[in-house]
């Protein structure tokens, strides 16, 4: 394991050496991005783009505060990225260099300076919600055609999860959106960092658990679409694509994703760079391009998320403007919350209730 | 001078790809988390001399290993990690035996195609091959269509994400591992022997227990260690076919290094798990040095 362990540190600290100047090394999440754009972004600036993608927060952080991860652009959501500018992990942006600021939506940088003050180090790529997915066909089948679809009782009311483990349901494996929802079911603060206060999620959990078939992060998409499960907790955009590649296989199966009416999680995906990056100026480059408003439409007309990009809008085809679970209405944005990072003995507490809750012991 | 070299030479090997590593985890083990790049404290910083080792060495502690202590989510993972061991290395080495009994005892011409047919899996990366067996395992996976097509079961299993499937993954990886050293034992198996023990009046069955079994015992044991130690550490297998039900050292040392960004801790989860295992195997392999002395 160790000897593993340092391998794969040289492994990285030699790939991030032989990063050259004529390449921009990109890690963004899965599924989150219309290919398309990186063929569009070599053809205009003449870089390499080197483009890889992770599933969760936690495996960015890891590699970011490892040192030398010898990526130019990264993408962690409000949170994580506020701990990693404390940590030091990120360098200014050089705002000379990215005309295309100015594209940006005020809804939405009001919002994300609340973990990156003045928007100094990141701008936003996509942001959404957390909420619930479900196979409508297939949960009216077993519920009823009066089925709370749009209501975490569908996922934490013991009685209607006992119905719905039949047919399969995954929960997203990230403690730090999954703890905010079950805060939220029982009328707590969604963002309380009191230990005590969080450990009554575990009896939220506790009865719906064995119901629960999977906690993952990305498959989901995959198996809502094929009819593997028929209700994920997921995030908003993810689960629209497991909508659309329903729709495209054609299979009868029929995807519907809701921002529970008790509150959802409004989160933001951020690009920054990292404070080692071996090409600032390839980095800059590829922000100011993301800005561009017809890529940042391109890229939410593709993954179904909204942007913070207000020039784009105006290009976002009527699927993705027009739909309330992607651009909630005023009303609904009233009813979003978002969290703030726990500190690092909090986290202790949530990553061993989450393990807990997880395996059972 | 000539000896001298060459047992320098795998001492050397040693102590760069595992003594100096195994040291740094242990380091790391005895530091404290921060939010910080690297994010754990104190750092060796050479450029203060005396001054900066000596911070740097006042700043270790053991208290990461009192809080392995204290919350029995370690043991557990540590006790459900060596049964899963001690189960698959039985399961691989009683469909491996057999096998490897088979490929000595085959013609000689054969030998080298069914020894390929043995090493032909290595030649797809084992990640694909352990996504594979999602694709047959799950619930509209390949097995369960067959099964119900047949009308073997009315209902689809469900394998995937549970513990059975980890042990399916496990046993599918680790098998040549156990067959080729059980193989270089039973082919080097001189026959006489065995002819001798039916000519004294020896059954076949009890010529096997008493002349082939104890004459393999090298192979048995080579074998069971290379798939015994991999498997307590294992990671990989569980994450992607074992479901939360499965606890293993490994996801729990991901679990802290990943979601508590604690690599002190998760250092510390190391060390143990390196003690674990390696005390019980040194002890074992002196005993049989005792044994082979006291015979010899």
């Amino acid at each position: 394991m160790k000897t593993k362990l340092v391998m794969l540190s040289t492994a990285v600290a030699l790939t991030a050496t032989m990063a050259s100047a004529e390449e921009v090394r990109v890690y963004n999440w899965s599924d989150y991005i219309d290919e398309d754009l990186l063929a569009k972004f070599e053809a205009e600036t003449g870089y390499d783009l080197i483009y890889d993608v992770f599933d969760s927060n936690e495996l960015l952080e890891t590699k970011l505060l490892a040192g030398g991860s010898g990526y130019d652009v990264v993408v962690p959501s409000g949170t994580f990225l506020q701990r990693q500018i404390t940590a030091g992990a990120f360098q200014k942006l050089d705002m000379s260099k990215l005309p295309n600021i100015d594209n940006m939506w005020d809804v939405v940088t009001q919002r994300t300076a609340q973990y990156d003050p003045d928007n100094a180090y990141s701008i936003n790529y996509m942001w959404g919600t957390t909420g619930i997915g479900v196979n409508v066909g297939k949960v009216q089948e077993i519920l009823g055609e009066d089925a709370p679809i749009d209501s975490w009782s569908l996922v934490f009311d013991p009685a209607n999860m006992e119905k719905l483990a039949e047919c399969g349901v995954h929960f997203l494996d990230a403690p730090a959106e999954m703890i905010p929802a079950a805060l939220k079911y029982i009328g707590e603060d969604p963002d309380s960092h009191d230990p005590d206060v969080i450990a009554k999620v575990e009896e939220v959990y506790a009865p719906v658990r064995p119901y629960i078939r999977k906690f993952h992060s990305s498959e989901y998409i995959e198996a809502l679409a094929n009819g593997n499960i028929c209700v994920a907790v997921g995030w908003s955009g993810d689960i629209l694509q497991a909508r659309d590649r329903a729709a495209e296989a054609d299979n009868g199966i029929e995807i519907a994703y809701h921002a529970p009416k008790e509150g959802a999680q409004m989160w933001f995906d951020q690009m920054a760079i990292p404070v080692d990056a071996p090409n600032v100026e390839g980095a800059h480059a590829f922000l100011n391009f993301i800005m561009d408003p017809e890529n940042a439409a391109a890229a939410s007309n593709y993954v179904y998320y909204a942007n913070g990009n207000k020039a784009s809008q105006e290009y976002l085809v009527e699927d993705v403007i027009g739909d309330p679970a992607i651009y909630p209405d005023a009303e609904t944005l009233d009813n979003l919350f978002t969290t703030t990072p726990y500190d690092s003995k909090v986290q202790r507490v949530v990553t061993r209730l989450w393990t807990k809750i997880k395996s059972g012991t | 001078m000539r000896r001298a070299v060459l047992i320098l030479l795998p001492y050397t090997w040693l102590a760069a790809l595992f003594l100096v590593p195994f040291l740094i985890v242990i380091k790391i083990s005895l530091s404290d988390t921060a939010l910080a790049i690297p994010p754990y404290t104190p750092t060796l910083d050479l450029t203060q001399g005396w001054e900066g080792i000596r911070t740097w060495w006042a700043g270790l502690d053991f208290e990461n290993f009192v809080f392995l202590t204290e919350d029995d989510l370690y043991w557990k993972a540590y006790l459900s990690s060596l049964k899963i061991a001690v189960i698959s290395t039985l399961i691989t080495l009683s469909i491996g035996y057999p096998i490897a009994y088979g490929m000595a005892r085959a013609p000689e011409e054969w030998r080298p195609t069914l020894m390929m047919l043995v090493i032909l899996p290595f030649w797809t990366s084992f990640l694909i091959r352990v996504y594979a067996w999602k694709a047959i395992l799950s619930k509209e996976g390949f097995l369960n269509q067959i099964l119900l097509a047949t009308g073997l079961i009315d209902d689809p299993l469900i394998i995937l994400n549970t513990n059975t499937a980890v042990y399916i993954g496990i046993v599918y990886t680790y098998l040549p591992f156990m067959i080729l050293p059980l193989y270089a034992a039973l082919e080097k198996l001189d026959g006489a022997l065995l002819e001798a023990a039916e000519d004294l009046g020896c059954s076949r069955l009890s010529a096997f227990w008493l002349v082939t079994v104890p004459l393999s015992k090298q192979g048995i044991i080579a074998g069971c260690f290379l798939v015994f130690i991999p498997v307590v550490g294992e990671f990989v297998i569980p994450a992607l076919l074992g479901g939360s039900e499965t606890l293993m050292i490994g996801k729990v040392l991901w679990e802290e290094f990943f979601s508590n960004r604690d690599w002190p801790v998760a250092s510390a989860v190391a060390v143990i798990l390196l003690a674990i295992l390696i005390i019980p195997i040194v002890l074992f392999l002196k005993n049989e040095e005792k044994q082979r002395e006291a015979e010899g």
